[in-house]
């Protein structure tokens, strides 16, 4: 990109209306979360739906998906730093500001949701390195520190041409800790839904949609609410990339099924899943395939509804299909009983052998809109504050080849001959 | 505290082995040598030299009693708040049925205090572990309530403390937004006396639990367990209970 000048990068105007509008807004919610939080615990876990048999609900739902969206959020910066492709470059650091934003909203969740937040210091200093969950503490913490020294690179103008060091061991280290959080399930060897080596490629896919998904809105509503100048050259793109890992999530979805349903002993949860119980065949072939597969892909791929309107509504979708996923991930797998006894019907004043039911409760839904609304107040304020935003993403400021073609036009335009009068 | 040495003298423990062994293979006495009634000193460390287990005779377990589920209530004083859902259950009894066949089965299930235990290895922190003498326990000193544990135990084992709690017993400390388990009364197994619900099954059931070191040859379940064939809940994972079942 030797032969475009340098871009101009500014915050948002936070005196706008709309900004301050939707600041207060996602103030409001954060607050509510906090509220349902504290709520939660201090009443203890009974006002919600979670029991001794869900032990896990929609706070991990919320939780999982923003981890995971954070991952795959941080997707645009590493292919601009890592693959070398300089029309991504312009917003990368949107894409690293996000990743923590979303990183720490789902975080804020899970923390939340702990039976013991205030103990939240001893997860932080006791460690068993047996636990991936405990190696997913440090992965998280570590994220954090890996994309802010790689925004740090990318926004101070002396260390800018070296941003591409941080930013592949950034790209490296956001896999690690993608492939862990899907071990945090895949390694569950006794529950029949989860225990799988296909849960981490499958959550490695899952970010990339997601967090592309994502950051496409953000970056869509930024642009708009600000009113500055947003060509096709990056949203094509993007809505390519966006096809891409919706395909290819919704294939390891399927691998996942297929895989378990091969083993005899796994016939029953899959089908349970997928064809037996209303509720989670519905969300799987419903929500998460066909609102949040089948019509995101035909809004991209179709080449008559390309726009960028039909992007945010494919990627809305996405968001909305990637939450009925996870939804069906976490608690449709706790929903199956475990077998203790094979080849047994069993029965017990414990819930053995029945499907378990869950009903999600209002404060644990208000937690997890509190994570999506600090993520979102994250990067609000954070654009506000900092320069993360080029002033202007029109197509000839970032595309050689559009400013050349933009030339050529001008000029033809100019040796043409005024008509005669 | 209430209850019975493990074995307070040869004559209370041939009953007892006597009384197992009679229904493990009717005719068949095995003679045991007296099991060690020691308490556990207070400044020694439970040592790997023991490892304590349970072995559960499936053919004398009725399918109407519940001594032992009541025992432990009792004991480690759990209250019932009429939320059978996350209300805790250290001790359940289960009712098996073999569609095939018809062939049915009443037993109890609890923590299985496993050699191998998946909630030890997954825990974050390192507060669920497993003592040097095969019990598995919850340090809730430093359980965070993540309830990652309760996700990972292949036997549903573990109950989370959903409420703000009262009239707690002692020895067994419980904390709202912890996680909590069957301690194989731990306390009274240090105390020298054997958990409360194989206390109750004698007292009040058929005899179906007999507890003891499995690492100790005098001990009347480790005799039991050499000679008769025994079963442990999923074994297929490899986690090693040191709960035995026959019967089944």
């Amino acid at each position: 990109m030797a032969n475009l000048p340098d871009l101009v990068y500014q915050e948002i105007n936070s005196k706008r209306p709309c900004f301050r509008a939707a600041v207060v807004i996602l103030g409001l919610i954060f607050l509510i979360g906090l509220g349902a939080a504290y709520y939660m615990e201090h009443s203890g876990h009974w006002v919600t739906g979670m029991s001794n048999e869900v032990v896990w609900g929609m706070p991990h739902v919320f939780a999982v998906f923003l981890i995971v969206a954070a991952s795959g959020a941080l997707n645009v910066a590493s292919i601009g730093s890592v693959f070398g492709k300089s029309v991504y470059k312009p917003l990368a650091p949107l894409s690293a500001l996000l990743a923590l934003a979303l990183l720490a909203g789902g975080l804020a969740v899970l923390v939340l949701d702990l039976g013991r937040p205030d103990r939240l210091i001893v997860a932080m200093s006791h460690f068993n390195f047996k636990s991936i969950f405990a190696a997913n503490i440090i992965l998280y913490t570590g994220f954090f520190g890996i994309v802010l020294v790689y925004l740090w690179f990318m926004m101070d103008r002396r260390l800018k041409s070296k941003s591409s060091g941080p930013g592949t061991f950034a790209f490296i280290w956001r896999l690690v800790l993608t492939t862990g959080t899907g071990s945090i399930f895949g390694f569950l060897v006794a529950r029949e839904a989860y225990s799988s080596a296909v849960m981490a490629p499958l959550f490695i896919a899952m970010s990339l949609s997601f967090g592309t998904a994502l950051f496409i809105l953000v970056m869509l509503a930024a642009y708009t609410m600000d009113r500055r100048p947003l060509g096709v050259v990056i949203t094509e793109r993007l809505r390519v990339l966006l096809a891409v890992f919706v395909a290819a999530t919704a294939y390891l979805a399927l691998l996942q099924h297929v895989t378990a349903a091969y083993w005899a002993g796994r016939v029953e949860v899959v089908d349970f899943l997928l064809f037996g119980s209303g509720f989670y065949s519905f969300h799987f072939w419903g929500v998460q395939m066909g609102i949040g597969t089948f019509f995101p892909l035909m809004l991209t791929l179709v080449p008559r509804m390309r726009s960028h309107g039909t992007l945010a509504f494919a990627s809305f979708l996405v968001v909305i299909g990637g939450l009925a996923q996870v939804f069906i991930i976490i608690i449709g797998g706790q929903a199956w009983p475990l077998t203790l006894f094979p080849g047994y019907e069993v029965e017990s004043s414990f819930f053995d052998g029945v499907v378990h039911g869950y009903s999600p409760s209002l404060p644990e839904i208000l937690l997890g809109l509190g994570g999506f609304a600090l993520a979102l107040l994250i990067v609000a304020l954070g654009t506000a504050i900092l320069r993360f935003l080029p002033v202007s993403l029109a197509d000839a400021e970032i595309d050689p080849h559009a400013r050349k073609h933009q030339a050529e036009t001008k000029d033809e335009e100019e040796a043409e001959p005024a008509p005669a009068a | 505290m209430s209850g019975c040495k493990i074995s307070q003298t040869r004559r209370d423990v041939l009953k007892t082995v006597a009384g197992t062994a009679a229904l493990l293979a009717p005719g068949v006495f095995l003679v045991a040598a007296p099991a060690p009634s020691k308490a556990r000193p207070e400044d020694s460390m439970a040592q790997p030299s023991v490892r304590w287990g349970l072995l559960i005779d499936t053919n004398r377990c009725d399918q109407e009693c519940t001594a032992c589920v009541t025992a432990c209530k009792d004991e480690m004083r759990l209250p019932s708040h009429g939320r059978p859902a996350s209300d805790p259950q250290y001790i359940r009894k289960v009712e098996l049925a073999e569609p095939k066949t018809g062939f049915t089965r009443s037993l109890p299930v609890m923590c299985q205090h496993c050699t191998n235990p998946p909630c030890a290895d997954v825990c974050p922190t390192g507060a669920s572990f497993k003592r040097a003498d095969g019990i598995v326990l919850v340090d809730r000193h430093i359980c965070i309530g993540c309830r990652y544990c309760m996700m990972a135990c292949p036997y549903k084992a573990r109950s989370f403390a959903h409420e703000a709690q009262t009239g707690q017993a002692p020895h067994n400390p419980r904390g709202k937004g912890c996680v909590e388990a069957c301690t194989l009364c731990v306390h009274r197994v240090d105390a020298g006396v054997v958990p409360a619900c194989v206390e109750a099954c004698h007292a009040k059931g058929r005899g179906a639990m007999l507890f003891g070191d499995l690492m100790n040859p005098e001990h009347a379940i480790t005799q039991v367990v050499a000679q008769y064939p025994t079963s442990q809940i999923r074994a297929d994972l490899k986690t090693d209970p040191g709960i035995r079942y026959h019967g089944i």
